[in-house]
């Protein structure tokens, strides 16, 4: 039989699958066919594995399946994978084929997903649009003149568009969150320690945290549950206390909904606010509690980020210098540090350059306690508003990004305007604190999302909220442009 | 700071960067006027405890597998230009 990709969810692939209504061939080459047919509008894909792929899905056919096994899955290119090229968006790793997988990746290998390829992402996920990646810009599944978010763009976009049912990402400071609410999909950004980064290529270690995009929050919830846990290649990762519950509640009785008023007037869009308003008023009638919360100093949290990120990164970075692997740019008569600067000059793009030149600044002597040592302590204020939040309420509700998808170009050239994507987002990277955010509705004719957070490790709590909010909500995640192709 | 960060910026780039850092400066100053008088600093967001595994040897990374991907290697070792 033919599969109709589009709006195929995790879930009914493995019906189809474990009905023998199609094989895990005809599943990943629908998938893989609709890649090669349409992905030239979109570049969500940097790379695809075509023949590797159909060789997993033929073993299942062969020897059977069961679970998970055979449902296919994009990987964010800043993932590591053992002996399949991974560049984490930038041209310094071009060519790069790692020797391992990342923690993630051998999660979900083990569970027999089979990854499609890589999806295109900022280079090493600094940025707000996948507008600044060494392999060409993702254009959003809803309207392709404007971007898909980002970092995470190319995987968000791979799952509206009907590439992969599930795509695997990384958020530092939103890069789930707003690509999911961006491109009308579901992000779930985990407690930092939830997942592994072992293999996830470093921005900013103490931010960074792996995640799933997904149609659906049941489906989020899965590939949630096979990528959790301890991992001992990561000293940081856990394992929860609990184990990820598949939700479906379908109320929100008794529970308490926070909304940080003062924050939303950091630049939310009227259309924005409307539909997040909106589905504040879902919520009610599902039974939830709404009121206002405070978060003081929330909305230092932008700046803050923009010092510690940075700093991070200027760290993590240094590893790319032309000796183990990677580019190498030398003229003759270069001395090592010649190769060193003429090499990162080159492989770096300007944003990368950028982030690096901030944050070797803000650790330099004479700076370090004024930028990096400020912006730590305003990192506890920031924590210490939410532990106080959470006694008042379980979840705290705002939109995942303060605008709609904005036009390609429109911001690129203005580096604090791209920032301020994040001002809704980055708090919670800042108190380690899981989020997810789920299509709520329309403005232009372009998703918003709408962004739940709790407490460290309380994932279930909000796979909860999301999937009663999501059943009450009924978003269409097709974009209609591409639905309408479809008989 | 570019020499700090071993990167060679072009003139053009190095004027570029310190119109756009100085405009990122500007909003990041609005933290100096916080009091923050006795607040400790958080470097990791959740008090996570290291793991650590038993201490015993395990085989290395095959050699010819880690310098596969290396720009130049002489006697299975990374091979870069002089330091002087």
């Amino acid at each position: 039989m033919t599969v109709e990709t589009l709006g195929l969810t995790a879930e009914r692939c493995v019906e189809l699958l474990d009905a023998r209504e199609v094989s895990c061939r005809e599943l990943v080459e629908a998938y893989l066919d609709r890649i090669g047919a349409h992905d030239g509008d979109f570049n969500a894909f940097v790379r695809t594995r075509r023949d590797l792929a159909l060789a997993e899905a033929d073993a299942f056919d062969r020897d059977g399946r069961s679970g998970l096994q055979g449902v296919p899955i994009a990987l964010k290119d800043i993932l590591c994978t053992r002996g399949e090229e991974t560049t984490a968006g930038s041209r310094i790793l071009a060519g790069h084929k790692p020797m391992y997988d990342a923690g993630a990746v051998t999660r979900v290998k083990n569970a027999g997903m089979i990854p499609l390829g890589k999806t295109n992402m900022d280079e090493f996920a600094m940025g707000s649009s996948t507008e600044h990646s060494a392999y060409g810009v993702t254009h959003n599944p809803w309207d392709p003149t404007r971007v898909p978010g980002g970092s995470s763009g190319g995987s968000a976009a791979a799952v509206a568009a009907g590439f992969a049912p599930l795509a695997l990402g990384t958020d530092t400071g939103g890069s789930i969150r707003q690509p999911a609410a961006l491109c009308g999909v579901v992000g779930l950004k985990p407690t930092y320690g939830a997942v592994s980064r072992h293999g996830l290529i470093a921005f900013g270690s103490s931010l960074d945290q792996v995640g799933p995009f997904a149609l659906t929050v049941r489906d989020a919830a899965l590939a949630f549950a096979t990528i959790a846990g301890r991992d001992h290649c990561d000293s940081t990762s856990v394992e929860l206390s609990e184990p990820v519950r598949i939700p479906d509640r379908e109320d929100l009785a008794g529970v308490r909904i926070g909304v940080p008023t003062k924050l939303l007037d950091q630049g939310v869009e009227p259309g924005v606010r409307a539909s997040f308003d909106a589905s504040l008023e879902v919520a009610e009638g599902l039974g939830a509690s709404v009121s206002e919360v405070e978060l003081p100093h929330a909305h230092h949290g932008l700046p803050a980020y923009y010092l510690i990120a940075p700093a991070e990164a200027s760290a993590n970075l240094a590893r790319f210098d032309g000796v183990r692997y990677g580019l190498r740019l030398e003229e003759p008569g270069d001395t090592v540090v010649d190769m060193y600067g003429r090499t990162r000059s080159s492989g770096f793009g300007a944003e990368v350059k950028r982030r690096i030149m901030l944050g070797t600044y803000v650790l330099s002597a004479g700076y370090y306690d004024a930028y990096y040592g400020t912006a730590l302590k305003v990192r506890t204020l920031i924590r210490q508003d939410f532990d106080r939040a959470f006694g008042d309420v379980d979840v705290i509700a705002m939109p995942a990004s303060p605008t709609v998808a904005f036009t390609i170009g429109e911001r690129v050239d203005d580096p604090w305007a791209m920032y301020a994507c994040d001002v809704l987002t980055v708090p919670l990277n800042l108190a380690g604190l899981p989020g997810i955010s789920i299509p709520c509705g329309l403005s232009e004719e372009l998703p918003v999302g709408l962004q739940l957070a709790g407490p460290p490790f309380s994932e279930n709590r909000l796979l909860d909220a999301a999937h009663a909010m999501e059943r009450a909500l009924q978003f269409d995640p097709v974009p209609p442009r591409l639905g309408q192709g479809v008989a | 700071m570019a020499k700090l960060a071993n990167l060679s910026l072009d003139e053009a780039e190095v004027d570029r960067m310190a119109t756009q850092l100085s405009g990122i400066l500007e909003h990041v100053d609005a933290l100096s006027t916080l009091d923050l008088t006795g607040v400790p600093p958080t470097s990791h967001p959740l008090p996570l405890v290291n793991l650590t595994r038993p201490d015993r040897s395990r085989p290395s990374w095959p050699l010819d597998e880690v310098l596969e991907g290396a720009p130049d290697v002489a006697d299975n070792m990374f091979r870069v230009p002089p330091t002087s």
